[in-house]
């Protein structure tokens, strides 16, 4: 994370070029992430495969199949028991080799990460993309749009609107405003899909202005603007929920946070020096901020994620999230881990990204190494 | 410490979320005391055998102060001791007629209709005889029964006797000719003739009218109280939110002094190791976790506090560690031989106290939800009656569809409550203890 930029003084009194130290810190934190997501995929895999127990589900489900197939089989049924009885188990070794099943668990486990990581996400054991593909990469992109056009727009609205609000607050603190605001702060203790299911009950159950869930109509209107107006329709609550869950903390945060820059003595001077209030906000107030805004949008973008597996399951939204609900409901094991590593490798780029943008943008950060060892 | 409080005190947020924490601990004391852990968990899981004389979604009772008492309530009527008649038919056959009569002073039907038979008898069973009298005198036949020694007989079930009435029977036994749409106030009779066939055998019966109400909270789809799970949901919900927050930050805390004090290649290790943890998804491995290994409420809670230690929560420590290690004081404890383990259980710790504890309230919710959260997905405790169980159900019930809007909003009301309660306190403890937010 961000924070974790350590503004300790350089370690002895080598001076280096402020580049080279930039490029060596961007290579270490490089490393840090890619360990960190390395390991973190692994004990995904290995959550995901319950260390190895959903082998045995797997080799019990195939004899089963083995078995019933030799059942129904009247070739096989007129063969001598023992021969039948040993052709089955031929099959039953054939079909596991074909799966992998033969070699043991943990060199196995190696080649899941091995393809995790180089995004050969692989096939999916059950669950099948809108086209009927089996490949995970299709699933996952089949759903990314959805949970995209949701999230982002959920995001980018409430970002902008509680900054903005924010502002505006902090301008006047101690109005009636603000201090609803503050008093209404602690709602946001209620997940997105609490108020998901009021706004269910109310709208859609009650007054029959909304669509209880879904994307889109059924069957799909035609035309692009009825399209997009039916979806439109059915973002609304799920929107509105996102909305109601955080934007009072977020409001009062963001206006705590600028209150605290704006009482710092450079503001002051610039008030004194009769600079308007604009200029003094844009300039000495959000430029400073800068850092902390950009952190808190990038790791709110990427923290969403792990909201919309609640979220689009209370509205059907046809999302990610859903998606990875339904493969755990399944044992689909290479979906798990598929959307595992999209979200690791999301989340590893934003943080690198942001530790670099903070190295270079932020001038009282200090790189320095010998605070992250 | 007490000055701590009295200063608390002066904020009405953290007087109004102490008092709601005052009551929700008054509710799961109760609870706890008035309904054992075994008994709470056969009465939640026991289902229709255990609750047979409850409606199904019922709605609670006080909604018919709003209703101007319209909503119909359950009328259980018990066959009296002494039958009405008794007749020798000779041959060891005894005839014996019962009078169930009851007054219905509801314009709403009843949701069902049903008949307890409980039967005493060695070998032959005896026969039943069901007839029904409206308050206009008129007589109609119900059924005949050979009931077995406990047995129920669910008119609304009984697809001949719909056929027969041509219409639900607790709708047309209750209406009169001309108009179909509203029940007929007034006294109604179940007659029962019973033919018993051996000389010490005996019957007993009892109808039961299910309302529309039913107690303080409603039932659910399988006739359960939602009282038990309302009750007994507090202190599970409470206990939950405590144990993960404590054990989270608490565990946190101390990895992040120890990091601090240490340094080295301590230190970086923690580091990763929080690293390592930012990139683990959190609600896909304890959904993982749900559906593969153990559903139980505290296996979770295990799972909750071992991702949670090491949290974000780490970074903030750290920084604030780092700076309490340069302090004065910490100096001179070193000077004179304060021992490692001791220097941070007992001068880095504690420093963080002021920082922890508005943190640690304000943590304590999201647990709260997170359970419900779980429950919601289908990864509730399979034996626990909890809130995010009522609301599971109601949602699979399809409560949100069908307009039993209390079974959601009760348990989302308790919910709300506690949330409210943990974070008004919370953000009352930040401003007692970090005194620069005060005066915004």
């Amino acid at each position: 994370m961000a924070q974790a930029v350590a503004v300790t003084a350089p370690r002895g009194g080598v001076r280096q070029h402020p580049a080279a130290r930039v490029l060596l810190y961007a290579v270490t934190r490089l490393v840090a992430l890619l360990t960190a997501v390395v390991v973190g995929v692994y004990l995904t895999i290995l959550v995901a495969n319950m260390g190895g127990y959903v082998d045995q589900i797997k080799r019990a489900e195939i004899r089963e199949q083995v078995a019933l197939a030799v059942s129904l089989n009247e070739q096989m049924q007129r063969l001598p028991a023992d021969v039948r009885e040993r052709v089955a188990e031929q099959m039953i070794r054939n079909e596991e080799r074909r799966l992998g099943l033969d070699r043991p668990f943990l060199s196995r486990s190696v080649g899941y990460l091995r393809d995790a990581l180089l995004l050969r996400l692989g096939f999916a054991e059950r669950m099948t993309s809108d086209t009927g593909s089996r490949l995970v990469r299709q699933i996952i992109l089949d759903r990314l749009p959805a949970t995209l056009l949701l999230f982002l727009s959920a995001q980018l609205l409430l970002f902008f609107a509680s900054v903005a609000a924010a502002l505006a607050l902090s301008r006047r603190y101690g109005s009636p405003a603000d201090r609803l605001v503050v008093a209404l702060a602690p709602t946001s203790a209620a997940p997105a899909w609490f108020y998901g299911i009021f706004l269910i009950l109310v709208f859609a159950a009650g007054l029959r202005w909304l669509p209880f869930g879904g994307m889109v109509d059924a069957p799909p209107p035609e035309g692009k603007l009825a399209y997009a107006a039916s979806v439109l329709k059915h973002m609304v609550l799920p929107l509105a929920s996102l909305a109601l869950s955080s934007i009072f903390l977020s409001v009062y945060a963001w206006r705590t946070f600028f209150l605290i820059f704006s009482s710092e003595d450079y503001v002051e001077l610039a008030r004194a020096k009769g600079l308007p209030g604009r200029l003094v906000e844009r300039r000495y107030i959000l430029r400073p901020a800068l850092p902390t805004i950009l952190t808190s949008f990038a790791l709110g973008l990427i923290g969403a994620w792990t909201g919309a597996i609640v979220l689009e399951t209370v509205f059907n939204w046809p999302g990610l999230g859903r998606a990875l609900y339904q493969a755990v409901g399944l044992y689909d094991t290479p979906v798990i881990v598929g959307s595992t590593i999209l979200y690791a490798y999301l989340l590893a780029v934003t943080v690198f990204a942001l530790d670099i943008v903070y190295a270079v943008v932020d001038p009282r950060v200090k790189v320095g190494l010998g605070g992250e060892r | 410490m007490r000055g701590t409080l009295r200063e608390l005190v002066r904020y009405p947020s953290a007087v109004a979320g102490l008092a709601i924490l005052a009551f929700l601990v008054a509710i799961s004391v109760y609870a706890v005391v008035a309904i054992p852990y075994a008994e709470a968990v056969r009465l939640w899981s026991g289902g229709e055998a255990v609750w047979p004389r409850n409606p199904r979604n019922a709605r609670p009772e006080w909604l018919n102060w709003l209703w101007g008492g319209r909503l119909p309530r359950t009328l259980v009527v018990h066959s009296p001791q002494a039958p009405a008649r008794e007749r020798d038919l000779g041959g060891g056959v005894r005839e014996l007629q019962f009078d169930l009569p009851f007054e219905y002073r509801y314009r709403r039907f009843p949701t069902e209709l049903a008949v307890f038979v409980y039967a005493d008898y060695r070998e032959q069973a005896p026969q039943l005889d069901l007839s029904w009298r409206t308050p206009t005198g008129s007589e109609l036949h119900l059924a005949d029964l050979s009931p077995r020694r406990q047995d129920v007989y669910r008119l609304s079930a009984d697809a001949e006797l719909r056929r027969n009435l041509g219409g639900a029977p607790e709708q047309t036994l209750f209406s009169a000719a001309g108009r179909p749409g509203e029940a007929v106030p007034g006294r109604y009779t179940l007659r029962v003739r019973a033919f018993l066939f051996e000389p010490g055998s005996s019957v007993r019966v009892e109808l039961v009218v299910y309302g529309e109400v039913h107690g303080l909270a409603g039932t659910d789809h399988l006739r359960r109280d939602l009282l038990l799970p309302l009750l007994w949901g507090t202190p599970i919900a409470l206990a939950f939110g405590l144990l993960a927050a404590v054990g989270s930050s608490l565990s946190t805390l101390l990895i992040a002094a120890v990091g601090a004090w240490y340094g080295g290649w301590v230190d970086g290790l923690i580091q990763r190791i929080t690293e390592v943890n930012l990139i683990l998804p959190g609600l896909p491995i304890l959904i993982m976790i749900g559906t593969l290994y153990s559903r139980s409420l505290w296996v979770i809670l295990g799972a909750v506090i071992l991702l949670g230690i090491f949290g974000g929560g780490i970074k903030t420590y750290r920084a604030l560690f780092l700076q309490v290690k340069e302090a004065p004081y910490v100096e001179a404890a070193r000077a004179y031989g304060v021992g490692n383990l001791r220097m941070v259980a007992v001068y880095l710790v504690p420093r963080a106290i002021p920082v922890l504890l508005p943190q640690f309230v304000t943590l304590i919710p999201g647990f709260v939800f997170l359970e419900a959260t779980l429950a919601l997905l289908g990864l509730g405790d399979p034996v626990l009656p909890t809130w995010g169980k009522v609301i599971e159900d109601a949602y699979r019930a399809g409560a949100l569809y069908v307009g039993h809007a209390y079974w959601v909003l009760e348990p989302a009301f308790l919910l709300m409550l506690s949330g409210l309660a943990f974070t008004l306190l919370g953000f009352a403890l930040d401003r007692v203890f970090n005194p620069r937010l005060r005066e915004l």
